[in-house]
């Protein structure tokens, strides 16, 4: 049996494997994320990583090994951990008839968060004046991307999970992603980057983890030794 | 669960508001339906009286199937499914929010088509009260098991074509007493027998509301 996750991870997988059907999303992920922690989750296409970072949001169950997020089960406990943990997908989860604030203001009311935050959170990605009365239909992908953001940092849950973050946004917008990654690292939050940019998301991050065919390969210290340890690859 | 489901609700009659899908596309359907009943039925005024009843809540359930089907793919644009999973939002608070929405929808469109069946039909209706609480109590049925099998059929690439295959069958019984309570209320029936269907109408909201509460959030995270 897996040792018991300390209780200072934020997030512990044991022999993890997921599946979709009959294809493996995650073949045995063993990977632990210590409470406070930044980690770049890096690889290829179709490596795994975004599996990886829905396994932990509890949106896919396991086949078999254990998760904890949190110190929670996130399939078993999904009630309790989902408004403790942020996701910011490919998709953007937003409401085509529905105007910018209205999005942000459902999104954050729905997750229990202060309405209070959203104000200062939309002028902070730049959405401000017309465009919050926009309806999300007429938002390019970038801002559409912007909003996601927005209501990520209204919420400013305690694990960050982050994919592909930086895609679709300009040189502006990754700036303040940037500090905002900074700030939530910086404040205690746990924040896990899934990127095959890892050149932007090297300098937000301490430790990065390499996903090749749904498992964990290698693992490295940002800014230390390049290359620190090899993860056995079980055949 | 009761702030979560006036969110909800709130989100989707906005949604609505906004698209006037119910109103610009729906209804109008709904009549159109009415009327091709009436072209099929020929120019009989007193067989499209006695068929009026039926012909309603046959065209109020057509109405249900788009509508539903609109409720859920609202959720399926841009991963909206996952967002409200995501949320937390609590599973039952959520089910009834969407139920509550489209709810609202068909006594609109019910009340349309009630209209287009007394001016197309020629139906009397004698006593009104009970046309009033079929609706609401036929709209409650329909909405209930319309987003609880929505939900089944989210996740599916062919969930247009299976929704109504599935939903259909499981509502006939809001089909049977809506028409029997209509019967009773219009000119000739007996009053009394359509109080008896009434209560098989809030028998079948009390299971589906029940069921709704505790099975939808399993099933939004399966389906």
């Amino acid at each position: 049996m897996a040792p018991a996750a300390p209780s200072s991870s934020a997030i512990s997988l044991h022999d993890a494997v997921a599946l979709s059907g009959r294809f493996p999303l995650l073949a045995g992920v063993d990977l632990e994320v210590a409470d406070g922690e930044s980690l770049l989750v890096e690889g290829p296409n179709g490596a795994g990583k975004t599996s990886l970072l829905r396994v932990c949001a509890g949106l896919v169950p396991l086949a078999s090994g254990r998760v904890a997020v949190l110190g929670l089960d996130p399939v078993r406990r999904r009630a309790q951990l989902r408004r403790r943990v942020g996701l910011l997908s490919h998709s953007s989860h937003l409401y085509d008839d529905l105007t910018v604030r209205e999005n942000v203001r459902f999104a954050v009311r729905a997750a229990g968060a202060g309405a209070d935050r959203i104000d200062p959170a939309c002028e902070r990605l730049g959405l401000t004046g017309r465009l919050l009365k926009t309806p999300a239909s007429k938002l390019s992908a970038g801002q559409r991307r912007r909003v996601a953001l927005a209501v990520l940092a209204a919420r400013w849950p305690e694990l960050w999970m982050l994919d592909e973050p930086h895609a679709g946004l300009d040189a502006s917008a990754r700036v303040v992603l940037d500090e905002l990654i900074g700030e939530a690292t910086a404040g205690g939050v746990t924040v896990l980057i899934a990127s095959h940019e890892s050149a932007l998301v090297e300098p937000l991050v301490t430790r990065a983890v390499t996903v090749t065919g749904g498992r964990v390969t290698a693992e490295r210290r940002i800014g230390a030794t390049r290359v620190e340890s090899e993860v056995a690859h079980v055949a | 669960m009761w702030r979560d489901t006036l969110l909800v609700a709130g989100k989707d009659l906005r949604i609505e508001a906004r698209s006037l899908v119910a109103l610009s596309q729906v209804a109008p359907f709904g009549i159109v339906a009415l009327v091709l009943f009436a072209f099929a039925l020929g120019p009989d005024r007193a067989l499209m009286a006695r068929g009026a009843p039926g012909l309603f809540w046959v065209a109020v359930l057509f109405c249900t199937v788009l509508a539903v089907q609109r409720s859920v793919s609202v959720e399926s644009a841009d991963g909206a499914r996952d967002g409200l999973r995501l949320s937390g939002l609590d599973p039952a608070g959520l089910f009834l929010g969407k139920a509550v929405a489209v709810a609202a929808q068909l006594v609109v469109l019910e009340a349309l088509l009630a209209v287009g069946v007394v001016l197309l039909y020629g139906a009397r209706i004698d006593v009104p009260w009970l046309i009033v609480v079929s609706c609401v109590l036929g709209s409650i049925g329909l909405a209930t098991t319309g987003t609880l099998y929505g939900a089944l059929s989210a996740g599916l690439r062919v969930r247009e074509t299976l929704l109504p295959f599935l939903l259909l069958p499981i509502v006939a019984p809001v089909l049977l007493a809506g028409t029997r309570i209509w019967q009773a209320a219009m000119a000739g029936g007996t009053p009394a027998d359509g109080t008896q269907w009434l209560r098989l109408l809030v028998i079948f909201d009390a299971v589906y509301v029940a069921l709704g509460i505790v099975v939808y959030g399993p099933i939004q995270e399966t389906a």
